[in-house]
């Protein structure tokens, strides 16, 4: 930045600041904005001119109060063409503010510039770009590092919950799938599914597909063949937790899983595993019908 | 008619973005769950079939309401290498991928009216609506 341009600049930053906020609140008609109290958005729009003016001032760009800026609005959501339109119209009105005051200007120490004849507005705008570009570009690598991190946080959280395997009990275990599953977890439920059966030993694995929201061909293909698998290594795949519609729509597309059995239910795939694995549920009713008795005669001790 | 939307299919998780996009919809035209997951399915077989065998594409969705009727519309349009047999994809059990071979003549089974125009090396397009009864 030559220097007669930074001190008209930093001369006549109330000047500047105001053509900024006017230009900037046309911009802030949108969706996002409408929900925000314009008190913030004031406070906000003033916090960013100053940040800016601010890195005029100490000459490089300070980038500390840069960043916390940026990072505080990544933390509140804010969208990150507010940051650059925001810089967009600050070089607007930055340039538009120079090319006013022209005239006024003295280049005596910088006799060049009056070289340029008509030319200057080309320079300004040059001068005024070099400006701006490395701000614009610090802004916008911060905001999408922020949401790089946070992508893969994410993709590692995601892939922790993928394909958890419970043993339950000797010889039973279930596996519970949540949600979308893709080519990279179909691939991850197979491996774990395996791995976990020959792990735990078990003898019948129950998949339970509740929390999945759709079934189409290429799911039910991957659950198909690592039941097929399943089954290759000695033991059984009981598919469970089938909703009415997710029924439905699997005998549309005539989706053929009668290679094993299904089960509604958590619950009663459980009991067809109990049944498989030769043993059953039986309530203890000796223990609470003694226990009622002991009540009984008490009462009636009481009443006595 | 009104409002068209699209979502552009280049990775597999546009897949979720295109289904969560239809069943958006469908909820607004007032389906219930059984179609909204029939809708769910459809879009999903056709996102899936842009999304292996053409690369990328799109799914468009519109909300049809006239007088008579109201439905959705779902539009699947791609610049792949297109179908060089149509009868032969729409049989049951035929795939090039290893796949179930049901996706096409289930989304047909899944939906109400289907309409399928390809030529070969230059895209296919797949026109299908559910009505809501």
């Amino acid at each position: 930045m030559e220097k007669v341009l930074k001190d008209l600049v930093l001369d006549n930053s109330d000047e500047i600041v105001r053509m900024w906020i006017d230009q900037a609140k046309k911009n802030q008609h949108k969706e996002f904005y409408q929900s925000i109290s314009e008190e913030m958005l004031e406070n906000t729009n003033r916090e960013f001119v100053n940040v800016i003016f601010d890195g005029i001032k100490k000459g490089e760009m300070a980038k500390t109060p840069l960043d916390e800026f940026a990072e505080r609005l990544i933390n509140l959501g804010w969208p990150l063409t507010y940051l650059t339109d925001g810089m967009q119209v600050f070089r607007r009105s930055v340039v538009k503010f120079i090319i006013q005051k022209w005239d006024e200007l003295d280049f005596s120490e910088a006799e060049h510039v009056y070289e340029l004849g008509d030319e200057y507005f080309s320079w300004v705008l040059e001068k005024v770009d070099e400006w701006v570009d490395p701000l614009i570009n610090e802004l916008v690598s911060e905001y999408s590092g922020s949401w790089e991190n946070i992508v893969s946080l994410q993709r590692s959280a995601l892939q922790e919950l993928s394909a958890p395997l419970i043993p339950v009990m000797d010889n039973i275990t279930i596996m519970p799938l949540i949600g979308t599953i893709d080519t990279e977890r179909a691939k991850m439920v197979m491996e774990s599914l395996l791995d976990g059966v020959i792990k735990h030993n078990a003898e019948v694995v129950l998949i339970d597909i509740t929390g999945v929201p759709v079934v189409d061909t290429m799911v039910a293909h991957h659950i198909i063949q690592a039941a097929e698998a399943v089954r290759l290594i000695g033991s059984r795949c009981i598919l469970v937790g089938i909703r009415p519609e997710i029924a439905q729509t699997i005998v549309s597309l005539g989706i053929d899983l009668g290679k094993f059995p299904t089960k509604s239910s958590l619950r009663k795939g459980f009991q067809t595993a109990l049944e498989l694995t030769n043993r059953e549920i039986v309530e203890d009713r000796n223990q609470e019908q003694e226990i009622e008795n002991l009540i009984d005669s008490l009462d009636r001790s009481d009443n006595e | 008619m009104k409002d068209q939307s699209c979502v552009y299919i280049k990775k597999e998780w546009d897949i979720v973005a295109a289904r969560q996009m239809g069943r958006d919809i469908a909820i607004k035209v007032g389906f219930g769950t059984v179609d909204q997951a029939r809708i769910a399915t459809a879009i999903s077989e056709l996102a899936r079939n842009i999304y292996l065998y053409a690369g990328a594409g799109k799914i468009c969705f519109e909300a049809i309401e006239t007088v008579q009727k109201k439905g959705i519309n779902i539009k699947a349009i791609d610049e792949g290498p297109g179908i060089s047999d149509l009868a032969q994809v729409m049989e049951d059990g035929y795939s090039t991928s290893g796949g179930l071979g049901a996706g096409l003549p289930g989304v047909k089974r899944l939906m109400d009216e289907f309409d399928i125009i390809s030529k070969s090396g230059e895209g296919t397009t797949i026109e299908s609506t559910k009505w809501l009864r």
